[in-house]
């Protein structure tokens, strides 16, 4: 391919030049916008390094998940847009944060630019092994059976994150549903899109699940699709965001990480220890984690974008 | 055979840049919002639908054409949805701009 390196190169001028502007733009939903689309051209970037799996989750995490939260703190934050416009940071300040910037700049620089060439890497020896979990795709053998601690612990991230969504809910709403921004009536367009789309998305996520033990996929990006079927349901009106102390909804958000608790707790009786899977069971066990994840995924980040409780509890 | 394919490959995939081409400047050169709208929108029907339709002799198997297919379809279906909300909002805004 001749084209190959050029694509490249315009891929990465785009990039440097989309996070520019995006860092430029005084406006806040203009710089969301702006890190929105930086978001999907670093998904290209993924493809292009032959990381499928990161792509997807930039995609849906990275881009999507975030920008959707980006924007919703934008408009919580828009009366106090013009203050801040009013007011520039003082030159001491904005050194300050130059030299801080620089300093993360040029460190992460030194690092890169030292790494031996080639790289030490793990890579052979993961894929070497890779028969003994039964899985098809490095990635989710790397994930859930070599590095399954790291795993296990991001799974709590998460509901920590939602945790403190929630601790900002006012005392008497505590117990309440979240209300989300945006028009209180279904809009036409809109709702046709929330009746639409759901039943695809849904059936696109479990392909993404379970294509995961052998392709690019797995529970966080299936669990993002999910959530945005249920965010999109939501902000059409179509169902109300859930009151938080809900019993099926504190199920859904930590049924993952019980079951990868359990899972790696039997591991202890039934295998070598703490999260690792008997012969020959490491797949289906990893399957029925993922299932699980996906579900715990959905229900925590539908529930972080919805925001904290603004409507009080029914008594 | 295959020469044919291709040529029709190229044909198709060049089209529908042409198409990309002439909405990205419909978009920066249009003098008015909902004008700018329009062309963002055709761009996402008929200049992706050429690339796709470009794309399909060559994506190898029917379940790769399909899927090609599928995202043609799921953008013209988010597009379609975001240019009417944006373009409501457009409204809304020049509606309040006109009684002040």
């Amino acid at each position: 391919m001749i084209i190959a390196p050029f694509v490249d190169i315009g891929l990465a001028l785009l990039v440097i030049g989309v996070a520019v502007w995006t860092s430029f733009t005084r406006e806040a939903f203009s710089a969301v916008i702006g890190y929105v689309a930086y978001g999907l051209l670093l998904t290209l970037v993924w493809v292009r390094l032959y990381a499928v799996d990161a792509a997807l989750t930039e995609a849906a995490v990275g881009s999507g998940m975030t920008g959707v939260l980006l924007i919703g703190a934008v408009i919580r934050l828009r009366p106090t847009q013009s203050l801040i416009l009013r007011e520039p940071l003082g030159l001491a300040a904005k050194l300050l944060a130059g030299l801080l910037s620089g300093a993360v700049t040029i460190a992460i620089a030194a690092v890169v630019l030292n790494l031996p060439a080639p790289p030490p890497t793990l890579a052979p020896e993961a894929a070497a092994s890779l028969h003994t979990t039964g899985l098809g795709n490095a990635v989710t053998g790397v994930l859930l059976a070599y590095r399954a601690w790291d795993t296990f612990l991001e799974s709590f991230v998460l509901l920590l994150a939602l945790i403190g969504v929630w601790s900002l809910a006012q005392d008497r709403y505590w117990g309440g549903a979240p209300r989300l921004a945006g028009p209180s009536v279904a809009s036409g367009p809109l709702t046709f899109l929330a009746q639409v789309l759901p039943p695809f998305g849904i059936v696109v996520a479990l392909h993404i699940l379970w294509v995961g033990a052998d392709a690019p996929g797995g529970k966080f990006q299936a669990g993002a699709i999910l959530a945005a079927m249920w965010i999109i349901v939501m902000t059409a009106r179509l169902a109300a965001p859930p009151s938080i102390n809900q019993i099926w909804l504190r199920l859904a958000l930590i049924v993952g990480p019980a079951a990868f608790l359990l899972i790696g707790i039997a591991g202890v009786g039934l295998a070598d220890g703490f999260l690792a899977y008997p012969e020959g069971k490491a797949k289906p066990l990893i399957i029925v984690i993922e299932c699980f994840m996906m579900l715990s995924v959905a229900a925590t980040l539908g529930m972080i974008v919805a925001g904290p409780p603004r409507v009080e509890a029914l008594k | 055979m295959t020469f044919l394919l291709n040529l029709f490959s190229i044909i198709a995939i060049s089209a529908g840049v042409v198409f990309f081409f002439a909405g990205t400047v419909g978009l920066l050169r249009f003098p008015d919002q909902l004008t700018r709208l329009h062309a963002l929108t055709k761009v996402d029907n008929l200049g992706l639908g050429l690339v796709v339709l470009g794309l399909l002799p060559i994506s190898g198997t029917l379940l790769g054409a399909l899927k090609l297919v599928g995202v043609w379809l799921f953008v013209q279906l988010a597009g379609a949805t975001a240019t009417q909300l944006v373009a409501k909002a457009i409204r809304k805004q020049d509606q309040t701009r006109g009684q002040q």
